[in-house]
């Protein structure tokens, strides 16, 4: 049951997307999503549109999949455009009630919904080409920088990668004790919202000590395994450029351009 | 000086209370004089709790000695300001196998230990490429360690330590949670290095079996060494063994038994043959006894089931007369075959299912199971892992909705809209794999009371259930408001075991109750659950990986292969098909293979002896009757 959630899929494909450098895929999803909030108006939703569109096609996954990405978020969708529709002031459209639909609600509306679902779409699209460790390899090198002013970028970047390995343990392991707590009388769905949540003590408590027993258990094997941080750590994949990283931040860039070009002039 | 060499070695966990200060000291390695060569492989034996985990921290300087020295290579690992050096030196795989793999990739996790060196990239690749090869895992590089086996992934362990070129590899309880198949898997690449690359090799097991091919044996006891010696050396000493919570390969033990009833039988004998030829040779004539074997050939159908009605009505009426069941189903018991009763109160019918179907991961768990469960049957179920037995156990219980099918408790449809399934649950238990990973409560008493509370009994009527559910597994009075948490392994279990139990349910399933624990803790529980099926007269259903722990407890054994119940029978029948069962990725009892080998070498022994009480009574007998037959010169054509 629990088993069936996918977070930050990875959809393994041969295609340019995938082979690109993950710097590459995190630096043009941040303009992407940038370029969203830039533009205003139809036309430059649909220039978003079309480059999400040949991205897509380029990435060789099929169109169905990534949509499936959205059933998440529509709850979310329907909540913001609802009310966005009725708390903006402005001309009124229709009223249903004590409940006043104005034409600028609806308008922005429309936009929330259609930056969200381009928005939800382009990073899922960085997140099913790219495997979980070359996206935190990427934003490990990335942040490099930040390494100066004593941030701990190589341990955020273990630490990431690690729970991204465990995510399907623990959920497999949740399925479990869930089902070891079924067959002794417990009922997860009983009862309301404050007796809900103490049933779940049952499931709470064996899931973390589990999970503590598993961490335990990893540092010691990391530590068997010579781990000593970040230092004179070597890479066994090293991050590099190649070509069509070089010719894929051109084109991001021009995106780019375009986008800022219609703010200014307000197309 | 050896590769690792330990004076006088001595470790102490302290345990502080609540503000800090160090409240009690447990002494778990003492006194420990060790001197291992370069290449030598070495078997470390030890009951649960015997310090053999803490000891192989020292191999590879995780932990630092308290008292005492220990030398990896040459280098006292108290001098070394770099620890992490002295663990390349000494490589160590754990137990288990999801908690040490790091990466989500399989090669990338072979690479960890290289990059953690230092080493530059291309070097990385080609020890990540040899590790790879060496482990047999070469196929399995771009995959990710979620979809391995649990033997596939030891085998990765093993590789990412390799890739570091130790010179020595510690194994603690590599084996331990995986089935025979994934066992052999393992012991055979750590086998395997051994001899062709020349790595020391520290395996620390609960598997006696996995013992017999070490150059020597350590059995620790108490924090010290207790026996050392060959395998043969310290296996000659049974009792010994026994007193330090072990137990020794069934061959090992009969003929042990055979020597203690004045056989002429060495002590200490490690494999089969060696068994066999040791106990024809005292048959004398072979001549004689394949005579015998000709010419009871065709009747051994007949004899068998005589041989075990003594066995099967003996204890089928005595668990019946315990349920208040109808006279009928007792002569249907006595009538004919246990497995061919038709009036079970569980019955699965058609049964199918099939995980995530209409995707690509779609998997067909279970393929049209038909079974009828009586009351007061003792039945094992075998098979490997992904044979699809979890999925089924989970099915009786109804936890699981089968695809299709229909599954009836006492005639009604536990899928009906109007079936109270959690009332089943109650009259059905079910006991999961580790089921001390699912305690909860403060103390012992509280936790076994969650089962029956649910059923809505008041605290004080939980308690009683409860109180008496845990002495019924033998959970000692005093400790019943102890901390769960604070329990050894086996106790847990207990308590986990009473916590079903304690819901009163009519058919007990045990989803591999003994695993991850020591021989001697092993045959506790499963005394207990014997008791508990002819105490109580429920139906216990036993998951396990051990044809041994089946042979001697279950009346009825059902074997699962890819979704099918392959055989269901009483257990002596089906291990007649050892050679098929061993296709399956399973195998009959050591037991089942010396009697066809002593057979086979012209023995008058019935193969179906299931237990070494069985086999010794038989081998005896056998010998009486060839001794009979010299005697009055029947069959003596070659004497």
């Amino acid at each position: 049951m629990i088993r069936d959630i996918t977070v930050g899929q990875y959809y393994p494909a041969d295609s340019v997307l995938h082979r690109l450098d993950p710097r590459t895929k995190i630096f043009g999803t941040l303009l992407f999503i940038i370029s969203l909030f830039l533009f205003h108006s139809v036309p430059g939703y649909i220039l978003a549109g079309v480059f999400l569109g040949v991205v897509i096609a380029l990435s060789k996954i099929p169109v169905k999949f990534i949509f499936k990405g959205l059933k998440a978020i529509f709850v979310i969708l329907l909540f913001t455009a609802f009310f966005n529709m009725i708390f903006t002031p402005g001309e009124v459209v229709f009223k249903v009630w004590v409940i006043k639909v104005t034409k600028e609600g609806l308008i922005l509306a429309g936009r929330m919904a259609v930056r969200l679902v381009f928005l939800v779409i382009g990073s899922s699209l960085m997140t099913l080409t790219t495997t979980p460790n070359q996206l935190t390899d990427g934003l490990e090198r990335s942040l490099r920088p930040l390494n100066k002013i004593h941030v701990p970028v190589h341990e955020i970047s273990m630490m990431m990668s690690i729970a991204l390995r465990f995510i399907p343990i623990l959920l497999e392991e949740t399925d479990k004790i869930m089902k070891a707590q079924i067959a002794r009388g417990a009922d997860f769905e009983k009862g309301n919202i404050i007796q809900k949540a103490k049933n779940m003590i049952p499931l709470l408590v064996p899931l973390f000590i589990s999970a503590f027993r598993r961490a335990n258990d990893l540092a010691m094997a990391m530590e068997a395994r010579c781990y000593h941080g970040g230092d004179q750590r070597t890479q066994m994949k090293p991050l590099k450029y190649h070509r069509r990283d070089a010719a894929a931040y051109i084109i991001i860039l021009v995106y780019f351009a375009a986008a800022v070009l219609s703010r200014v002039f307000g197309i | 000086m050896g590769i690792i060499k330990a004076l006088k070695l001595g470790f102490e966990y302290l345990k502080y209370d609540d503000d800090g200060n160090p409240a009690s000291s447990h002494r778990a390695v003492d006194d420990v004089n060790i001197d291992i060569e370069p290449g030598e492989f070495i078997a470390v034996l030890g009951h649960n709790g015997s310090g053999k985990s803490t000891l192989a921290k020292h191999m590879n300087a995780l932990l630092l000695p308290t008292e005492g020295t220990i030398w990896i290579d040459g280098t006292d690992t108290k001098t070394e300001p770099e620890l992490w050096k002295l663990r390349q030196k000494a490589g160590m795989v754990f137990q288990n196998p999801d908690n040490q793999i790091i990466a989500s990739v399989v090669e990338e996790d072979v690479g960890f230990g290289p990059e953690n060196l230092g080493l530059p990239t291309e070097k990385i690749w080609k020890r990540v490429d040899e590790s790879l090869k060496k482990t047999g895992m070469t196929a399995y590089r771009s995959h990710s360690p979620n979809r391995l086996s649990g033997g596939q992934k030891q085998r990765v362990a093993i590789a990412g330590v390799m890739a570091m070129r130790p010179r020595c590899i510690v194994l603690d309880e590599p084996t331990a949670m995986l089935d025979p198949v994934g066992r052999r898997e393992v012991l055979d690449a750590v086998l395997e290095l051994n001899r062709q690359e020349g790595v020391t090799v520290i395996l620390i097991t609960h598997y006696m079996e996995e013992v017999v091919r070490a150059d020597r044996v350590f059995v620790m006891d108490n924090g010290s060494v207790a026996l050392t010696g060959t395998p043969r050396e310290v296996f000659a000493q049974v009792d010994r063994l026994k007193e330090l919570r072990l137990d020794v390969p069934q061959v090992t033990l009969l003929g042990h038994e055979l020597f203690k009833a004045g056989l002429d039988v060495p002590e200490g004998i490690l494999f089969m043959d060696e068994l066999a030829d040791a106990v024809s040779s005292l048959a004398g004539s072979k001549e004689t006894a394949r005579d015998n074997n000709v010419r009871n050939g065709d009747t051994d159908t007949g004899t068998i089931p005589g041989t075990y009605s003594d066995t099967d009505t003996g204890m089928i009426p005595g668990a019946y007369s315990e349920t208040d069941l109808k006279a009928d189903t007792v002569s249907m018991a006595s009538g004919s075959e246990v497995s061919q009763q038709k009036n079970g109160i569980l019955k699965l019918s058609g049964v199918n299912y099939v995980y995530s179907p209409g995707t690509s991961f779609e998997v067909k768990a279970l393929e049209d199971i038909n079974l009828d469960i009586p009351e007061g049957q003792f039945i094992g179920i075998i098979g490997h892992t992904g044979s699809g037995k979890s999925t089924l156990i989970q099915h009786l219980n109804a936890l699981i909705r089968p695809t299709s099918g229909r599954i009836t408790y006492k005639g009604e449809d536990v899928w009906d809209d109007k079936y109270d399934r959690k009332a089943l649950r109650s009259e059905i238990g079910l006991v999961f794999q580790y089921p001390e990973h699912q305690l909860f409560e403060n103390d012992v008493l509280s936790d076994v009371c969650f089962g029956p509370m649910n059923q809505g009994l008041t605290r004080e009527e939980a308690e009683k259930e409860a109180k008496k559910a845990l002495l019924q597994v033998g959970f000692k009075e005093k400790r019943f408001l102890d901390s769960p948490f604070e329990l050894s392994g086996g106790q847990k279990k207990r308590v986990a075991i009473a916590g079903v139990l304690a819901m009163n349910p009519k058919i007990l399933i045990l989803d591999e109750p003994t695993a991850g624990l020591d021989p001697h803790g092993r045959d506790e529980i499963l005394e207990r659950i014997s008791l508990l099926h002819k105490e109580r007269g429920i139906t216990v259903i036993l998951v396990s990986h051990s044809m041994e722990d089946i042979a001697k407890y279950a009346e009825r054994l059902i074997v699962m292969n890819e979704g099918k119940v392959v055989y269901d029978d009483t257990p002596p029948r089906v291990f007649r098909h050892y050679e098929e069962l061993e296709k399956m990725g399973l195998s009959a009892p050591q037991i089942t293979y010396i009697m066809n080998t002593l057979r086979k070498k012209g023995m008058d022994v019935d193969v179906t002896a299931g237990t070494v009480e069985e086999a010794k009574k038989e081998i005896l007998s056998a010998l009486e009757r060839t001794r009979i037959h010299i005697a009055k010169g029947t069959g003596g054509d070659t004497e």
